[in-house]
């Protein structure tokens, strides 16, 4: 096998700034984040695309790092979890909202769910309960906490958490 | 013939640890060389140069978690997702020619294509997830093949043709000679999934369904079934066309069931009849999530559902251009 696989110069922007390293061709964005940019916001569970937790904005479009390599993400803008926030020490109106519903319990999956609701809301910024189970489809939370991160959406987004019942 | 789809078994097992340790922690895949291809010419003279050990990689939905399960090593990634060429879509009369590296995400929000294909919208939004969505293609769910994927189903139901690529030229192949098994399908090693041509069904009332049942929404089908139907002006079915997945080693049609209704008004006694002969005609293969028989039972049920859905959908608002 070619185990030295030629590394790639990127040029990959991540929450604004721009980053440059040399990496191999196999590591993921999810690992790059993590490993390279000590961004560890950014979480892994299944690493192989169904449980959503690494979830990040890929040019605006939430996607999941853990299935995309770093190498493809060259010149392109990345926000994780980290870059949700408008400045450091304060929430975003959907991450105090998460606080505000209890919307979190281990929060393993919470950095996935909040960049999951964060495009969604850029999108679509009054959404319905049903829009909002539409958007967090693909991340899984194993507290089964569901309930309470579509209320958090809705309060974030001025519509009462009462309508997502039943 | 009994077929084995306990791919997710499989893959639990895969998971075990690599043979050989890696040297940066966290990383999965088999190491490889990677080179964003300029232009198609590239990407297929990369191709014909490197064969069996070279690998496509367009959206990677599939493929990226395949190579961290280690159950596909490429020597060698082609990238094709910045070749403009292949994300290109052209309206014409009676068919949507579209570039096999569109975004399935910005094809379920084309309403233009919604008016056009609403079959192809429909099943794509049974496709995981937003987040796969954004990044997977078009094309590249229909060379990977899973006998469960929806846009596989809807190629297959609408007739599509399927444009391939090679260093040595190029060649068409219809849906129905494209699906040839589980993950397996027409593309040769050297080739590359071009465009799609989808047939728009033009001139009478059209109505279609997309449905299917799976664990959660947006998980792999234990059945899925899809329907097209044009009825006349007097509701009487003029094209009919139907489909099941997940229960066979590719998408399955049923043309000579569908040509059945074809003269006659669709109610739920003609959808039930087809639904059912169409269920006795596959030959599901059992797992953990769901028997043969179980599944069976859910290819009628779907199939009967599709066909009324369609049926309904083309008598109140099948006009179309």
């Amino acid at each position: 096998m070619n185990s030295e696989a030629k590394r790639a110069a990127v040029r990959i922007e991540v929450n604004g700034r721009l980053y440059h390293r040399l990496v191999e061709p196999r590591l993921t964005l999810a690992d790059f984040l993590r490993e390279e940019l000590g961004l560890t916001g950014t979480h892994l569970g299944c690493e192989h695309g169904v449980c959503g937790a690494c979830s990040v904005l890929l040019d605006g479009d939430p996607v999941r790092s853990c299935c995309i390599f770093a190498v493809q993400a060259d010149g392109s803008a990345v926000t994780t979890v980290e870059g949700l926030a408008p400045a450091r020490g304060e929430l975003s109106p959907l991450q105090d909202a998460f606080c505000e519903k209890h919307a979190l319990q281990c929060g393993y999956c919470t950095p996935g769910m909040l960049v999951a609701c964060h495009a969604l809301v850029q999108n679509t910024p009054h959404p319905t309960a049903a829009q909002v189970r539409e958007a967090i489809s693909g991340n899984l939370c194993r507290c089964t906490g569901y309930q309470q991160i579509v209320d958090a959406v809705l309060h974030a987004t001025g519509q009462g958490a009462e309508e997502s019942h039943g | 013939m009994r077929r084995d789809y306990s791919s997710r078994s499989v893959k639990i097992t895969a998971l075990s640890p690599a043979p050989e340790s890696s040297t940066i922690p966290g990383v999965k895949a088999a190491p490889f060389d990677y080179v964003r291809a300029e232009d198609e010419a590239q990407a297929l003279e990369l191709l014909d140069q490197h064969g069996a050990e070279a690998k496509l990689i367009a959206g990677g939905q599939s493929l990226v978690p395949m190579m961290a399960m280690r159950l596909v090593r490429p020597a060698l990634l082609i990238d094709i997702n910045r070749l403009a060429g292949l994300k290109t879509v052209q309206h014409e009369a009676d068919r949507v020619r579209m570039g096999a590296g569109r975004r399935q995400r910005d094809v379920e929000l084309d309403a233009e294509l919604g008016a056009r294909l609403p079959l192809v919208t429909k099943g794509l939004c049974l496709v995981g997830h937003i987040q796969t969505r954004n990044r997977g293609t078009v094309g590249g769910s229909l060379v990977h093949g899973d006998p469960s994927a929806e846009l596989p189903l809807a190629a297959l139901v609408l007739g599509a043709t399927l444009h391939l690529r090679g260093k040595a030229g190029e060649r068409s192949v219809e849906a129905a000679e494209f699906f040839l098994g589980p993950m397996f399908t027409a593309v040769g090693e050297t080739e590359c999934l071009s465009a799609i041509d989808w047939p728009v069904w033009r001139g009478a009332r059209l109505g279609s369904a997309f449905d299917e049942i799976s664990i959660r929404h947006g998980d792999f089908a234990m059945a899925s079934a899809a329907c097209q139907l044009a009825l006349d002006d007097a509701g009487v079915c003029r094209r009919a066309s139907l489909g099941l997945g997940g229960v066979g080693g590719t998408p399955l049609a049923f043309p000579e069931l569908a040509a059945q209704l074809v003269g006659q008004r669709i109610n739920a006694e003609a959808a039930r009849e087809v639904a059912n002969a169409a269920a006795k005609g596959c030959d599901p293969g059992d797992d953990i999530h769901a028997s043969a028989p179980y599944r069976r039972h859910l290819a009628a049920l779907l199939a009967e559902r599709v066909l009324r859905r369609a049926a309904d959908c083309a008598a109140t608002d099948g006009v179309i251009q």
